[in-house]
């Protein structure tokens, strides 16, 4: 039915079974738009978020998603800044999964302001002081370049292709694409530190506070480096699990080790900040305010598991695979690496941004427990549904994979 | 927006709480919800969702009867005065400091509810307005007209009843005045305060009473280890009290919330 659609020479599911596929994802999205309405009509009291939890599940979701989404300029940069050849096989796939954790954190954070209908205000009254206002304008302007990088691939659809405008028009964007690329990751670089800095500069939240180098604090660093390492983690994680899905080599093994070598060495880097970071957090930021690093966890939702999980278990067992060639190598191993490593950057984001809050700052005063609301789960779940919808669209429509034809020759 | 408060200014308000005079009755934070408008919903029993501009904690020293001690903390907005933690993180300049009184605001039509400032303060003094505004059939005839109403999804805060500063200056002005006097302008909580536990005033004249009272002995502020430099002091003469103020302070046997 949609065969002219199709790109060339590949081979993709019957129709039928694409619909059936579609409508399942689009079903959870259906539910969760209906939630965001029911969520701007009501208002914010549909969340479990309160006065003590300003930021909750949404802010979480968030900063996980961009920090995830960091697979995208961290791979155009190394793709067309640095040329290293063997991630044009991915380039296209990276900025696929960034544009739709980057369109998908702006959707939650206009849901997740009290006022959505002033969100411009960012931009019309913007506090140079805030690293909210750098967050704002770097991650608009960077969604702008995400879709820059993905509008030139839609071009690429067959159909759309033969259209004389739009294939001279792609062909451009092409060209352009290392300007954008250089510019993606300039924008990137401050956005994932400033989203870091957002919690750092609070220095009346212990839980959070740090020094830094003149206005950003050690956050700043440490959120580009977890994002820069474990973006591409996700990238591989995500195209690893499309090729299941698929049943089908998309793209060339030495790609996928090429990328996950050195996201496990910045990864490794960047441990080796975090635990110093720790240190010095532990033994001089909070006795300087008269706390205790032992005082910081409390109970089974903010325990110490949570630091054991993100340094050790999500953190330094999946460099180390990352780094040893003979595991990175293995297919089950990199997967397993990936999914370590991404889960470790959603734990680090959401204990910058729960347990701060979480933590009693007076001292006559106690812990509190948070737990987001179903509208708050349904809505951040909506991601997956809607990162689905996209990537099974593009998969079918467009030509994603530059390899796929070369790995997968037609039967005899 | 100011970022360092370096301005000389003659003025600058704050407020000391005698916590040995306050007996709890919860009149400061009355006189509040009233004096600003506050709506109350039918149940506001969920005290993390509650607006309490003027929030009064009850403590105890944690030791077992016969000598469990009982206090009660009044806890307005701080007004921070060094690197005002909410101001300089809102991302759309909706919270101000005053450089000429010191009173750190909020421009509620500015505010964007992104609650960013909520986390930052570590006093819990700010408030985000989770439902629309609602008051009982004809209690809208009551309301102050010099104060405006928040509308759903903006972050609200104590303004140390800034209109009445408004009030005052204008009548300073018409008797052909240029400042004010100690006590003409006073906020609603420290005016309807049965036991005069709470004085408010102009720091920077050394002859206002709470300009005296700062320089008491048994004077503190809430977790001055952070260094916002609240402008709202305490006093008690009990020492348990007074370690409860700070995490630097009394460690080893501590109380809390009652």
């Amino acid at each position: 039915m949609d065969r002219a659609w199709i790109p060339e020479g590949v081979q993709r599911c019957s129709a039928g079974v694409f619909y059936a596929w579609m409508a399942l994802w689009l079903f959870v999205l259906g539910g969760a738009v209906t939630t965001a309405l029911l969520i701007l009509w009501k208002g914010l009291n549909q969340t479990n978020m309160n006065d003590y939890f300003g930021f909750g599940a949404w802010i979480t979701a968030d900063l996980g998603v961009i920090a995830l989404g960091a697979g995208a300029f961290f791979s155009g940069f190394l793709t067309y800044v640095v040329r290293v050849k063997e991630l044009k096989a991915l380039i296209n796939f990276a900025v696929i999964i960034g544009f739709i954790c980057y369109s998908s954190a702006l959707l939650i954070l206009t849901l997740d302001i009290g006022q959505p209908l002033r969100g411009w205000f960012g931009y019309w009254f913007p506090n140079i002081h805030s690293m909210l206002t750098e967050v704002i304008f770097c991650i608009t302007l960077y969604f702008t370049v995400l879709t820059i990088e993905y509008v030139p691939l839609i071009l690429e659809n067959r159909k759309i292709y033969a259209n004389p405008v739009a294939h001279t028009l792609s062909h451009n964007f092409h060209e352009a694409m290392a300007i954008f690329a250089a510019i993606g990751t300039f924008l990137s670089f401050f956005h994932q530190g400033s989203l870091g800095g957002m919690y750092g500069v609070m220095y009346a939240r212990p839980f959070a506070f740090r020094e830094g180098f003149f206005v950003w604090p050690w956050t700043f660093f440490l959120f580009i480096f977890s994002a820069i390492s474990t973006g591409p983690t996700f990238t591989i994680l995500i195209t690893m699990i499309v090729q299941k899905i698929t049943k089908k080599r998309l793209v060339p093994r030495e790609s996928l080790s090429v990328l996950a070598k050195i996201a496990g060495w910045i990864y490794c880097g960047y441990l080796i900040l975090k635990i110093a970071d720790t240190y010095y957090w532990a033994t001089e930021i909070l006795p300087s305010r008269g706390l205790t690093w032992l005082e910081q966890y409390y109970g089974y939702q903010y325990g110490l598991w949570l630091l054991f999980a993100e340094i050790g278990l999500c953190g330094i067992v999946p460099a180390l695979i990352l780094i040893i060639r003979r595991l990175r190598e293995n297919d089950k191993w990199l997967v397993l690496a990936c999914a370590l490593a991404s889960t470790g950057v959603l734990l680090n984001r959401f204990v910058f941004i729960v347990q701060t809050l979480a933590m009693p700052v007076y001292p006559f005063d106690k812990w509190y427990i948070y737990f987001p609301s179903w509208q708050e789960w349904l809505t951040s779940l909506a991601v997956v549904a809607y990162g689905a919808v996209i990537i099974s669209l593009s998969y079918r429509y467009l030509p994603v994979f530059p390899y796929e034809r070369d790995l997968n020759p037609p039967a005899r | 927006m100011s970022e360092h408060h370096e301005v000389a200014s003659k003025e600058k308000y704050g407020m000391v709480i005698d916590l040995d005079k306050c007996t709890g009755c919860g009149a400061c934070t009355v006189a509040c919800l009233s004096e600003n408008n506050h709506y109350v919903r039918e149940d506001e029993s969920d005290k993390l969702h509650s607006v309490t501009w003027m929030k009064v904690y009850k403590v105890t020293n944690g030791a077992p009867f016969p000598n469990t001690k009982v206090a009660f903390i009044p806890r307005p907005c701080m007004h921070c005065d060094h690197h005002t933690p909410c101001v300089s993180v809102c991302p759309v300049m909706a919270t101000d400091y005053n450089p000429l009184t010191g009173i750190v605001s909020q421009i509620y039509t500015r505010c964007i509810g992104c609650r960013y400032c909520v986390g930052a303060c570590p006093y819990h003094a700010r408030y985000f307005n989770w439902w629309d505004p609602v008051w009982p059939e004809g209690m809208h005839k009551l309301l102050n007209p010099d104060m405006s109403p928040r509308m759903r999804g903006v972050v609200e805060k104590c303004s140390f009843c800034n209109h009445r500063l408004q009030k005052a200056k204008d009548k300073a002005y018409v008797e052909g005045r240029k400042d004010l006097k100690d006590g003409e302008y006073v906020t609603a909580c420290a005016e309807a305060c049965p036991t005069r536990a709470i004085t408010f005033g102009n720091m920077q004249d050394p002859e206002s009473a709470v300009a005296k009272l700062i320089k008491s002995p048994g004077a503190f502020r809430l977790l001055e280890k952070l260094g916002t430099q609240p402008k709202v002091y305490y006093l008690s003469s009990e020492s348990w009290i007074r370690e409860l103020a700070d995490n630097a302070l009394g460690r080893k046997k501590r109380g809390g919330l009652a």
